[in-house]
């Protein structure tokens, strides 16, 4: 059996960043869609900062997944935060329509 | 020398000059202009001819200049110098210049009359370049030429339907026969690796034992040679099977039916023939085959010219008939009465057309003959020169017909065996010829006026029409008398000098024979007399009773028709198959409108990208983006 090298979680996270931004470009309406899918380009940004940690011997990269974690943690919540009013304000979270709100 | 050059560029100068002469100084001074240069050209023309006679030079050649290089040999531009050359040249310049002044008045009413002197002298130009050729390139290039210039004068009113078909025709039908000329004229360059006239006929015992396959045959090369330059010829002299061109060539105007259609460029055939003649006496089956063609084709003309309506058809077919007459004088050996007939021809066929086309002036532009008749009154001057030109043609004693058309009677007993045949067509011929000239006069000059134009407004023609008309009567009158003893009396060793091929003149020949000729001319002229003068109603009686005799005749023995069948619709309805299924619908489809279809799909298709939504374009981007850094980072790696 091969040994895991760089590549494979490399390819991890380009598959996984790819995924999100499919996710992201292709599906215009659901937020909350939109948000997951943000989460999982994330994730694929922590996969590649972790995974180079580790290859290159650097505890750096390690520490600044936990920090991107917590951003994500809290832009989440704002994103909701955002999506909850919306909807009570709407009563759909199409985000078409979301220009509206400037009115 | 430079006058023997002049002779060559003078036509060509008037060429070039006549077309901007016209706009510069009108259309009126352009059209003297280029007939002064033409006249000029033929009084030279007589100058240089007379000059030769008293001299003694056999044949000379003036380089012009230097042309083509071909595996290392040059084909110049030359004027060859000799008794035939300069013969043929005094009757193309002197009809050519009688022709141009002719349509001075012809064409007055014409509004392109520059463009019409400026073929006439191109037509000339070419047909000098033929006629003075000494190789077989130029006079190719003359051959083509005077073909060219019959197409545009043919076509020459271009609006008219018919005269386009009829210009295409004559082209079409020439260049059948001109490529049994280039077989010819490939044949001698490949078996004698020359093309100078003289050469050819130099060696023609070394080309006689030359054999070359062809289609698995042995054949003789100067046979096969000879063979498909009398074709090339045959289609330029319309005869038996090329001849349904001429008829139709007709529809040009009339000065030049005169010219090309009647005294010159038909006439070119005949003179190939006899340029060549001590090639084509060593084959007895050429010469043969020569003399059937002529008979066939002065029988079938004649006949043919028995009932057409068309004024000028009839002397067009006339025409056709006295070409035959030539080519059974070659075909027996007699070339020197070829040329003679040749050149007397010239005259009083061009005197007839003149003078036909100085009737159809007066009659406004009606070429019926049903719808003329007495216009002996109104046109006296015309009338007598058509006389004459029919007297000339039947061959009335001492008119130049006479000589010329007995002479070729006579030789046909050069040959042994079928002698006295060849004598009984050529003279019921003869007196077909009679009937339908004196039909022609009769129906246009005497009689009841039966036309639709106002008979008070037919007018005589003005002066540029009558005095070509009258320089030719004297040509037609009295050229046979005075070349009779210079082309073909006992002294002609003296004006040939050995150019031409001359057989023994020994003829086993009795004053019983003319006699027979004479009076069976007679007769055919008596009969015209008889049915056209005064006898109109039983003719109609005689053409109910032969109808289908008639109809056969009238249609031109179906020619047309049969030509039709299995040249034309064929070739027509290939041509459309290849055009609606192959071109059309194969390459059309799928190589142009194919292609452009795919490209259309497929840029439907990636039209769709560019939707101009801006979510669209930043995901493209950051795809790009990550594709590029993949790539980046792989290659670094790697």
């Amino acid at each position: 059996m091969t040994s895991l090298s760089y590549n494979h979680f490399f390819i991890l996270s380009l598959i996984i960043f790819m995924i999100g931004c499919f996710g992201l470009f292709l599906n215009r309406r659901n937020m909350i869609l939109i948000l997951m899918c943000i989460e999982i380009i994330l994730l694929a940004a922590n996969i590649n900062f972790v995974s180079a940690s580790v290859f290159l011997n650097d505890i750096n990269g390690q520490i600044f997944s936990i920090f991107i974690l917590t951003i994500a943690a809290a832009e989440a919540a704002i994103g909701l935060a955002i999506l909850v009013i919306y909807f009570r304000n709407k009563g759909e979270i199409d985000v078409t329509q979301i220009n509206r709100l400037k009115d | 020398m430079i006058k023997y050059q002049l002779l060559f560029f003078i036509p060509l100068i008037s060429t070039v000059l006549t077309y901007p002469a016209g706009k510069l100084i009108g259309d009126k001074a352009a059209q003297y202009l280029s007939s002064g240069l033409i006249l000029a050209a033929s009084l030279l023309s007589w100058y240089l001819f007379i000059q030769f006679v008293q001299g003694s030079d056999i044949e000379f050649i003036v380089p012009v200049l230097d042309w083509l290089l071909i595996s290392g040999k040059f084909f110049n531009w030359g004027v060859s110098i000799n008794s035939l050359t300069l013969l043929m040249l005094t009757l193309v310049l002197t009809v050519s210049a009688l022709v141009h002044i002719y349509s001075i008045e012809y064409m007055s009413h014409d509004n392109s009359k520059t463009r019409f002197m400026t073929y006439l002298s191109l037509f000339t130009f070419c047909m000098v370049a033929l006629v003075v050729s000494d190789n077989l390139i130029q006079l190719f290039f003359g051959w083509e030429g005077v073909g060219l210039a019959s197409y545009l004068l043919i076509g020459f009113w271009h609006h008219k339907k018919s005269a386009n078909l009829a210009a295409m025709k004559a082209f079409l039908v020439n260049r059948v026969a001109d490529f049994g000329f280039l077989i010819g004229i490939a044949t001698l360059y490949i078996c004698l690796d020359t093309l100078s006239i003289n050469d050819v006929i130099a060696q023609k015992d070394k080309l006689y034992q030359i054999q070359i396959t062809f289609l698995g045959q042995q054949i003789n090369a100067l046979v096969f040679a000879c063979f498909f330059l009398f074709i090339g010829a045959m289609g330029k002299s319309a005869q038996f099977g090329f001849h349904t061109w001429l008829p139709d060539a007709m529809e040009g105007p009339t000065p030049v039916s005169a010219l090309i259609h009647a005294a010159t460029m038909v006439t070119a055939g005949v003179f190939l023939t006899v340029r060549f003649s001590e090639l084509m006496v060593m084959s007895d089956f050429v010469m043969t085959f020569v003399l059937t063609i002529g008979l066939m084709t002065a029988f079938f003309a004649a006949s043919v010219g028995f009932f057409q309506k068309d004024i000028k058809k009839v002397i067009a077919y006339s025409t056709c008939s006295q070409l035959g007459f030539m080519f059974v004088a070659c075909g027996l050996g007699a070339f020197n009465v070829a040329i003679f007939h040749l050149i007397t021809h010239g005259y009083f066929k061009a005197l007839l057309f003149l003078s036909s086309g100085s009737v159809i002036h007066g009659v406004h532009d009606e070429q019926d003959m049903d719808k003329m008749g007495n216009l002996f009154t109104k046109m006296k001057f015309t009338a007598i020169m058509m006389w004459i030109g029919t007297l000339a043609i039947i061959g009335f004693p001492y008119s130049s017909g006479y000589f010329s058309k007995d002479l070729i009677l006579s030789s046909s007993f050069n040959l042994n065996q079928n002698g006295a045949l060849v004598y009984v067509i050529l003279a019921v011929v003869s007196a077909m010829t009679a009937f339908y000239s004196f039909r022609l006069i009769f129906k246009v000059f005497h009689g009841n006026y039966r036309g639709e134009y106002k008979y008070e407004k037919i007018h005589e023609s003005g002066f540029f029409m009558l005095t070509p008309l009258f320089i030719l009567s004297i040509g037609a009158i009295f050229a046979g008398y005075f070349l009779k003893d210079i082309i073909a009396g006992n002294n002609l060793n003296d004006f040939w000098r050995g150019v031409i091929f001359i057989g023994s003149s020994e003829h086993h020949y009795s004053s019983m024979f003319t006699i027979l000729s004479k009076s069976l001319v007679g007769l055919g002229v008596l009969i015209a007399v008889y049915y056209y003068g005064f006898q109109e109603v039983k003719l109609l009686q005689l053409k109910n009773q032969f109808r289908s005799i008639y109809l056969f005749v009238l249609n031109k023995w179906y020619f047309d028709e049969l030509y039709d069948k299995i040249f034309v619709k064929p070739t027509y309805n290939l041509g459309k198959f290849l055009w609606k299924n192959i071109d059309q619908g194969l390459v059309d489809r799928f190589i142009p409108n194919g292609g452009a279809a795919i490209v259309d799909k497929i840029s439907k298709k990636i039209k769709r990208i560019q939707s101009g939504f801006i979510f669209d374009y930043t995901f493209i981007i950051i795809m790009g983006f990550t594709l590029f850094i993949t790539i980046i980072f792989y290659t670094s790696i790697a």
